[in-house]
């Protein structure tokens, strides 16, 4: 973000040559415009941002509930408290955080392998492929989940089928198998890469020719330049959506939901975190004990952030050098 | 590229050499791209297979033909006997409908010339394989259409996406045209609080959203999911003001001298130059309306006739259970619109995606 401070209107202050008086109400008057022209932003950003979030936080002090009509009941820590011994808050948590464990590096890796891959000298037709590689992430999560459902049936579904061909006598039933479901999941979440992929290859296609021509001249194959030049070239967009893969595993609830009808089964192998807030609020109506689990996954998705960007300053590399 | 490689394998190598390497190298990265393509995509094609299949074709488990395939029958003498393939003692196999069953050996009658009367032929029929024929459903997209009540939904789906779109605009551009062009005290630090609600997870600020618009009884309506657009979107405004700030200055510094007001300035000056980041933002936010699956569910929870398409379909394979091949039919209409537009404006679209992933 380059800061962009000239005020707008010194120029045609400049031409108007008028004397101090006048500039300084014309300065108050642009002023006013910017700030009728921000004035959406600011009253949205209280209105469903800031007010929410200081409210969630007393919300988890209190019994509040939507269904009763009795008054709202301050009870001290007693959600803080239950958090810790919830049995299916800490089973959710586990849940969400291993999944993102795998689900977060291969998040990065397949866009990244793809966009090396369009990014390859050697393809031919290149405009073809993007659009297309981009294609699935264009399909509705609903349609998305429901067309991986049938591809991964573990009867009829293409992929056992092909597994089969290829010797597999067993393949795995990949939705009802708990020690399967996970790699199901990480599988539908393939569809979901095309903006990580677009934003690795655009950011790809930046980077100075001259620095590849000068490893030719050192005598560099294609991985070592891959690896020193095109990976710390791209390292502030490969954080950027590492940051919005694990923000966005904290908030993953749309596939695992539809995909277990909301029951998170086999075994609860996949209820994750975001379904048991659901559960917890709008099924039984617990706005109390809801927003403590929202605020939790709120602290640690801040923690995971703050995390990664404290290793930031390690490996990635701003040419700007802001 | 090769032209000023100085590696020594391919400068003393023959001209031809160095081609035909460059032709070798193009062919298989093009063939590796293409399976992974294939890879990639081959979840539509089994979805659309699906859609096509009858409920007696998707019977059977892994031996079930992939086509919407059913078994060939013929009828002989009013009855319906199944085709089967059936080799003969001239070496041919020819397809023939099974008349009498026999262990040791069975009659079956060809389906081409049905006067000539049974053909006896020894051995198991349980060995043979069946003859199929290749039967699209087609009539699944219509049965979905109607049980589904596609047009309600496409209609709600559109109200909520369109009206949206049209206050996520208005709202971004004006922030957007504040932080691009006009001098507010703390400008960046502002800007810095809009990039920071990027990355902060929904839920937070979820309950307190649902019980507000539960207490002024917006809930079981679509107004929670168009209302909060108008107050403009940091995606949004990040794209329009990285847009703006490319615009020359010149041009809006001549119209403020010959009197025109900022916001004439920003409708007959910035918007009609800012055309294919506006359409960019547009088409976020109707594929995101389109996809919007949580809010829908909270908020028009119990609400049939107000749902979109996304929850909608949910509410449908939630009813009909086993209905795959209705459920695939869905899945595909639900799709094409988001897909079309894409088609029809992917340049666009991906510019918009690369301004906001790749500038921050």
């Amino acid at each position: 973000m380059s800061p962009t401070n000239s005020a707008p209107g010194s120029a045609s202050l400049e031409a108007s040559a008028s004397g101090r008086p006048k500039r300084s109400t014309l300065q108050q008057q642009q002023r006013t415009w910017g700030w009728i022209f921000l004035s959406p932003w600011i009253f949205g950003f209280f209105a469903f941002t800031a007010l929410p979030i200081v409210a969630s936080l007393i919300f988890t002090f209190t019994d509040f509930s939507l269904t009763s009509d009795q008054p709202i009941n301050g009870v001290g820590l007693r959600n803080w408290q239950k958090l810790f011994s919830d049995p299916l808050t800490i089973h959710s948590l586990g849940v969400t955080l291993k999944f993102a464990l795998i689900a977060v590096p291969i998040g990065i890796l397949i866009p990244l392998g793809m966009a090396a891959l369009l990014n390859s000298k050697y393809l031919w037709g290149k405009r073809l492929w993007r659009p297309l590689f981009y294609l699935p992430y264009m399909v509705p999560a609903i349609s998305s989940v429901f067309i991986w459902q049938s591809f991964l049936n573990g009867q009829t579904g293409w992929l056992n089928r092909m597994l089969r061909n290829f010797g597999f006598a067993n393949p795995p039933n990949w939705l009802q198998d708990e020690t399967a479901i996970p790699i199901a999941l990480v599988l539908i979440g393939t569809w979901g890469v095309g903006n990580a992929m677009l934003t690795m290859l655009a950011t790809m296609q930046g980077v100075p020719t001259e620095l590849y021509e000068a490893a030719d001249v050192d005598g560099a194959g294609p991985l070592t330049k891959f690896r020193r030049i095109t990976i710390p070239m791209i390292s502030p967009v490969i954080f950027y959506n590492l940051v919005l893969s694990v923000i966005g595993l904290m908030q993953y609830f749309v596939i695992p939901y539809v995909i277990t009808r909301g029951t998170g089964n086999p075994n609860q192998s996949a209820y994750f975190f975001n379904m048991h807030l659901y559960k917890t609020a709008f099924t039984f109506a617990d706005m109390g004990y809801g927003s403590t689990l929202a605020w939790f996954i709120f602290i640690i998705a801040l923690a995971l952030t703050a995390a990664l960007f404290a290793t930031s300053r390690r490996w990635v590399y701003y040419a700007s050098g802001d | 590229m090769a032209a000023v490689n100085v590696n020594p394998h391919i400068n003393t190598s023959p001209f031809f050499g160095a081609q035909l390497r460059k032709l070798a190298i193009g062919a298989s990265v093009t063939l590796f791209a293409t399976i992974i393509l294939i890879a990639y995509l081959l979840p539509l094609g089994n979805m659309t297979t699906i859609s096509l299949k009858s409920q007696q074709q998707l019977v059977g488990s892994t031996d079930t033909p992939i086509l919407p395939m059913s078994a060939k029958v013929f009828v002989y003498e009013d009855k319906e006997y199944e085709v089967f393939q059936v080799p003969m003692q001239d070496g041919t196999v020819k397809p023939l409908a099974l008349v009498r069953k026999g262990r040791q050996d069975s009659d079956f009658v060809d389906p081409d010339n049905p006067d000539a009367g049974l053909i006896n032929w020894q051995g198991s029929w349980r060995t043979l394989e069946p003859s199929f024929v290749f039967e699209p459903h087609f009539e699944n997209y219509p049965r979905a259409w109607e049980l589904l009540d596609f047009p309600l939904l496409f209609k709600n789906t559109l109200v909520i996406a369109l009206t949206g779109m049209i206050g996520t605009l208005v709202s971004s551009i004006c922030v957007a045209y504040a932080f691009a062009r006009f001098p507010i005290p703390g400008k960046n630090w502002l800007f810095l609080v809009l990039i920071g609600t990027i990355i902060l997870p929904s839920q937070v600020t979820l309950i307190p959203t649902y019980a507000f618009f539960a207490k002024i009884g917006w809930t079981g309506t679509q107004l929670p999911l168009i209302v909060p657009h108008f107050f403009a979107n940091a995606y949004n405004v990040f794209l329009l003001r990285q847009f703006f700030m490319t615009l020359p200055r010149e041009l809006d510094e001549a119209a403020l001298i010959d009197g025109a007001g900022p916001l004439r300035v920003l409708v007959s000056i910035i918007i009609p130059q800012a055309w294919p980041a506006i359409i960019s933002v547009g088409m976020f936010h109707f594929i995101f309306a389109w996809n919007d699956y949580f809010g829908p569910l909270i908020y028009l929870l119990g609400e049939p006739q107000l749902q979109p398409i996304s929850v909608g379909v949910q509410v449908f394979n939630f009813q009909y259970g086993p209905n795959p091949e209705l459920i695939q039919a869905t899945s595909l209409m639900a799709m094409v619109l988001p897909l079309l537009i894409f088609v029809f404006a992917q340049k666009i679209f991906m510019r918009g995606v690369v301004i906001t992933g790749v500038e921050k």
